[in-house]
């Protein structure tokens, strides 16, 4: 049996979103900015994407800009509000410790230039308070980021509590969507988010094609510079394939939110079950606010990377927040911030399922992964210390 | 995966010389569980020859097939050849690793020195202290 449980990573295509993709490859190939039918015919197509995009996220088509993906669309916004912001002399910025790579680098970089960063902290169950972020303001706080929900741990902030205090207090709000666009219900209006970034691949869309979100009046920044696309915010010629098959991808999923929750947390909540079993294991992030998909677990005495290879041999595709997966000695910053000690923080396992995954797929990983864990703890002689006293465990 | 060789998954997948030995001549423990990365071997020896190796590894898979693949080296061989044992012969053996896992190979090189050490000391035989080196000369687990 082979299981696809790294979702979170990436997504598999869906046919709708293919099938959006083909016609402007084949026939309607156009450059948009073209005045001639062929590239006009693109042009109208490029504006009903944008159009249906913004339909699904409760925005003005012109408050959208397309983007390379996520990482693009986190840099843009966060840029685009700090240089927003110095031009009133604040300076100051409020985010998480668990935030994803694109945001920090783009903080520490913002930091570097002058910026003061406010990295609230993460509970233990990989979330933070509405309360926290009000504290937080200053009179020169310019932006508030805080991401919709966690892509490892897949716990879900309180993202329109968080909207509403910023909105009271005057401050622009971001929200990296990234895990969450597709997967839960998102208006931008009612849950007063100022910026948003999403990224298509993670709801069956293609990859390389993303989506920045800013309520009008917010200046952006142009990170590329060049032609006039995207209202000269975003030099480049459009992908129009992939902002076809984005928009298609986005459509379906949002339309199918309900439905598609309901399935894949039931299957969610029969594996945490299935793992909870696991002796020494923890459950990372919030059990009732999660991700419908997202499944993640510390097993105590292991280490993550000879799981995965393991688990990918008996056919499991998985992913692992330990260091020998980053290519770095430290394991993931988003366990760290939950309170996770070194030790416990290697041995992670992050499964995360899509409505494509069957329950007889749920079913051979609660046998297999047991399985592979009991495998590993008995060459390690970490385990060894533990089982003979010499340590005590972390984990009950 | 393409990540690793054939040779470090074979040894990853099917692991030599798993295991303790409970009246070993010679253990060795380097490494820490904060990095991601213990190893301790185990040794039988007679008459300077290492009749029996045993390992434990908790850590990626390239630590555990260093592990498995230093111990399947130094079996049978005698005291002066294991210490002639280098990480870059361990990797060399596994068809090579990448270059941020070449930290495994070395913690293979000093789980077995610091066996033989052990063993030196248990046996009170004198020995030059400078060809054991402390793992936490590695590059890679500086800072840690």
């Amino acid at each position: 049996m082979q299981v696809y449980a790294d979702n979170a990573a990436t997504t598999k295509m869906s046919s709708t979103a293919i099938k959006a993709m083909m016609p402007y490859m084949e026939s309607i190939y156009g450059n948009p900015s073209s005045l001639h039918s062929v590239g006009q015919e693109a042009a109208e197509a490029l504006y009903q994407a944008r159009e249906q995009i913004a339909n699904c996220l409760g925005c003005l088509p012109q408050e959208i800009t397309f983007t390379s993906g996520g990482s693009e669309a986190d840099n843009q916004a966060i840029i685009s509000a700090a240089r927003f912001g110095a031009r009133k002399g604040k300076k100051h910025i409020i985010s998480t410790a668990f935030e994803h790579h694109a945001v920090l680098h783009t903080l520490k970089k913002l930091q570097k230039e002058g910026f003061e960063v406010e990295l609230l902290d993460v509970h233990e169950n990989g979330t933070i308070t509405a309360k926290q972020v009000e504290d937080a303001i200053r009179e020169d706080t310019c932006l508030v980021t805080i991401m919709y929900a966690n892509n490892e741990i897949g716990s879900i902030l309180p993202i329109p509590e968080i909207g509403a205090i910023c909105k009271e207090k005057g401050v622009l709000f971001h929200t990296d969507a990234v895990q969450a666009a597709g997967h839960i219900s998102i208006n931008v209006k009612e849950q007063n988010i100022d910026m948003l970034s999403l990224s298509a691949h993670k709801f069956h869309g293609p990859k390389g094609i993303g989506v920045l979100y800013a309520r009008k009046g917010i200046p952006l920044t142009i990170l590329i510079e060049g032609g006039a696309q995207e209202r000269g915010k975003r030099a480049g010629t459009e992908n129009i394939p992939a902002i076809m098959g984005m928009s298609a991808a986005f459509c379906e999923s949002c339309s199918n939110i309900e439905e598609n929750s309901k399935k894949i947390s039931a299957l969610r909540d029969k594996l945490i079950d299935g793992l909870s079993k696991i002796p020494h294991s923890i459950l990372n992030g919030d059990s009732e606010s999660r991700l419908p998909g997202n499944v993640h677990f510390c097993f105590e005495g292991i280490e993550g990377e000879s799981l995965l290879l393991l688990l990918d041999q008996k056919g499991i595709y998985a992913s692992s927040g330990s260091a020998c997966t980053s290519g770095s000695l430290d394991p993931s910053h988003v366990l760290l911030a939950i309170g996770r000690p070194h030790e416990i923080a290697h041995g992670s396992l992050r499964l995360s399922l899509s409505e494509w995954n069957t329950e007889e797929e749920v079913d051979y990983m609660i046998e297999k992964i047991p399985e592979v864990v009991e495998y590993l703890r008995n060459m390690s002689p970490v385990w060894r210390d533990l089982i003979t006293g010499k340590k005590q465990f972390i984990l009950k | 995966m393409a990540l690793y060789s054939e040779k470090v998954m074979d040894h990853f997948t099917n692991p030599r010389n798993v295991g303790i030995i409970e009246d070993a001549d010679g253990v060795g423990e380097v490494g820490n569980a904060k990095c991601g990365d213990i190893m301790k071997i185990y040794l039988k020896i007679n008459n300077d020859i290492i009749e029996d190796v045993k390992f434990e590894t908790f850590g990626c898979g390239s630590a555990i097939a260093s592990s498995s693949m230093a111990t399947e080296m130094i079996k049978g061989k005698s005291i002066n050849d294991a210490m002639q044992l280098t990480n870059k012969a361990v990797a060399e053996a596994l068809d090579g690793l990448p270059a941020h896992k070449m930290h495994c190979s070395v913690l293979a090189e000093e789980a077995i020195k610091a066996a033989l050490k052990d063993y030196y000391d248990k046996n009170k035989i004198a020995y030059d202290e400078s060809l054991f080196a402390n793992c936490f000369h590695c590059e890679a687990c500086e800072g840690h």
